[in-house]
């Protein structure tokens, strides 16, 4: 299994249809692609709406990820009632509230594979976005905060798709160059700096520039499209992220 | 993987979004996106009014689009008549990308106001409007090259306004048909703008519409097209305007009117009318209930256009006969 959020897992089926295929291996796919997508939100989420201890947060997120295997929860997945995310989101609500009630978290265990996830890194966003939890005053906010989370997981994991290629094309340039402007770039630069910085003419920037982002949004459009329960969310959730119907 | 700011996601969901920072422009909403570029409504921060702004989608930026954005700008500068849409300024983004701004149009497009125009004479005095704005054009040496109903608005007072000149080409000589219509002490488009449109549309390429698009632009002779190719997608767009809601109905025309809408889209382009002013001459002509130079009429032909023409004095006249009959009828009998 890749280590989640570092690489995103590619399937031909959508991770729903993938979830209810008769191919163990398929289900075990559409499991690692959720995990790389969704751990970092619902940890986070889940951290904050419950006001839990990191070990806590950490024991529930893997809970969760855990009973969405054991229950076959994603096969229970109806398009038609709402989005995929809304549905994970309700999940993890209810099996969050339903172990805190109870007073029992254990550790899941047996048969179920555990992943490797990287807690600490999830923190340390925690405290670089130095959220307050009494900042977030109503369910609504709790609900944007987890939508823009996952936004930052999925385009997290494009950037990674979009470095590897690039390394692989030998354009690495072409991702400095993004990586720079888009990415890091807290003051805006100018194409024309940009090309000074790197010693380039500006058309090359402009095409380098105009080629990333075409493979990044590339790339974010094909996992998106993938982490969509139906043809139709995916058209809504394009819409919503980047203002585009897909073709 | 370095954490992603909010700022970054920001930038990477609206890539595309232009960056107006540094510009007196304020973006407001996406209006339309083409081929070459994407049209958004904008706020003039310093005379607080609203304007298009157009601008290369960042995807297609590259040095020939940015020649074509700088070259449609400045024949829309050269191009002052009511009829087309006025550009206001030229500027470049701080991501280098090159864009202008244009007067706002409110109001509908071609395909949708025709919709509402019931009568075929107020649908033809619609499209002669469009005529006017295209022969201006052409006598300042522009052919549009993409005439369809797509491109023309109609505001929300009923002007008429021709837009999209993206694919416009300069001729090297205005035709002389149309330049004794319209004087004006504005300049032609200068020759040095004419040889950078040859290198940014380039040769043989295929650029319009089908269906409105000339045979000889659809084979890609861009160096020989004229006049005529205008005339061939004014034509399809009269088809398009005199069909109005009906146009899917098959409703035939009048056959003056389909030989006219005939002649200016032949396949050949000796076979059109020679300028626009020819065109709408044609079909104001018909407008009026005159032979057209387009259709050969029959002698009944002759005699309904003749009646429809004069049909209120022909009615008088026969019911001042018929009444004179009846009276002499009646004492003499």
């Amino acid at each position: 299994m890749n280590a989640p959020g570092e690489s995103f897992p590619v399937t031909r089926l959508s991770v729903v249809a993938a979830a209810r295929s008769n191919d163990a291996a398929e289900r075990s796919l559409a499991l690692e692609i959720l995990f790389a997508a969704y751990w970092k939100p619902i940890y986070k989420y889940l951290r904050l709406k419950y006001a839990q201890e990191p070990p806590d947060a950490q024991d529930l997120t893997q809970g969760f990820f855990a009973e969405l295997l054991e229950r076959g929860l994603l096969a229970k997945f109806d398009p038609t009632k709402s989005r995929l995310r809304t549905y994970l989101r309700l999940c993890a609500d209810s099996f969050a509230l339903n172990e805190i009630k109870a007073a029992s978290r254990k550790k899941r265990g047996g048969d179920v594979t555990h992943v490797a996830l990287d807690f600490s890194v999830a923190e340390e966003e925690l405290r670089m976005q130095a959220i307050d939890p009494a900042s977030i005053p109503s369910p609504e906010s709790l609900e944007e905060f987890f939508e823009k989370e996952w936004i930052r997981s999925l385009f997290s994991s494009a950037i990674a798709e979009l470095r590897k290629l690039c390394e692989v094309r030998g354009k690495q340039k072409a991702f400095s160059l993004f990586e720079a402007y888009d990415l890091e770039g807290e003051q805006q630069l100018s194409y024309a700096d940009l090309a000074a910085q790197h010693g380039l003419p500006v058309t090359d920037v402009n095409n380098q520039m105009a080629w990333a982002r075409r493979e990044f949004r590339r790339i974010a459009m094909e996992q998106l499209h993938t982490l969509c329960g139906s043809e139709e969310e995916f058209a809504r959730e394009a819409n919503a992220l980047f203002g585009e119907t897909p073709k | 993987m370095k954490f992603l700011s909010d700022k970054a996601i920001e930038r990477l969901r609206g890539s595309s979004v232009p960056d107006l920072s540094g510009t007196r422009y304020a973006l407001q909403e996406l209006i339309a996106r083409g081929g070459m570029g994407v049209v958004y409504a904008a706020e003039d921060e310093r005379l607080h009014r609203r304007v298009a702004l157009k601008v290369l989608d960042t995807a297609g930026t590259n040095a020939e689009l940015t020649q074509r954005l700088i070259r449609e700008a400045r024949i829309l500068a050269q191009l002052e008549h009511p009829g087309i849409v006025p550009v206001h300024d030229v500027g470049r983004l701080p991501d280098g990308r090159v864009f202008y701004t244009m007067k706002f149009v409110e109001g509908l497009r071609l395909d949708q106001y025709v919709k509402q125009l019931d009568s075929l004479p107020q649908r033809l005095r619609l499209f002669l409007r469009i005529c006017d704005a295209v022969a201006f054009a052409h006598a300042r040496g522009v052919l549009h090259r993409d005439l369809k109903p797509a491109n023309v608005m109609v505001g929300s007072f009923g002007e008429v306004l021709v837009m999209d000149w993206g694919l416009a080409k300069i001729l090297q000589e205005p035709p002389s048909g149309d330049e004794t219509v319209f004087i004006s002490s504005q300049k032609k488009i200068s020759s040095e703008e004419e040889t950078q449109a040859t290198v940014v549309t380039g040769h043989g390429t295929v650029m319009g519409t089908p269906g409105y698009m000339s045979p000889e632009q659809e084979r890609g002779e861009t160096e020989t097209i004229d006049v005529r190719s205008d005339i061939f997608s004014l034509g399809a767009l009269l088809k398009f305007v005199a069909a109005g809601a009906q146009g899917n109905k098959g409703q035939r025309l009048p056959r003056a009117l389909q030989a006219i809408c005939e002649k200016a889209t032949a396949k050949q382009p000796e076979q059109r009318y020679g300028s626009v002013s020819e065109f709408v001459a044609d079909v104001s002509r018909h407008l009026d209930g005159l032979p057209t130079s387009a259709y050969s009429e029959n002698i009944l032909e002759k005699l309904g256009r003749f009646y429809k023409r004069h049909q209120v004095a022909i009615l008088l006249i026969t019911a001042y006969l018929v009444t004179r009959f009846l009276v002499l009828y009646f004492f003499h009998r």
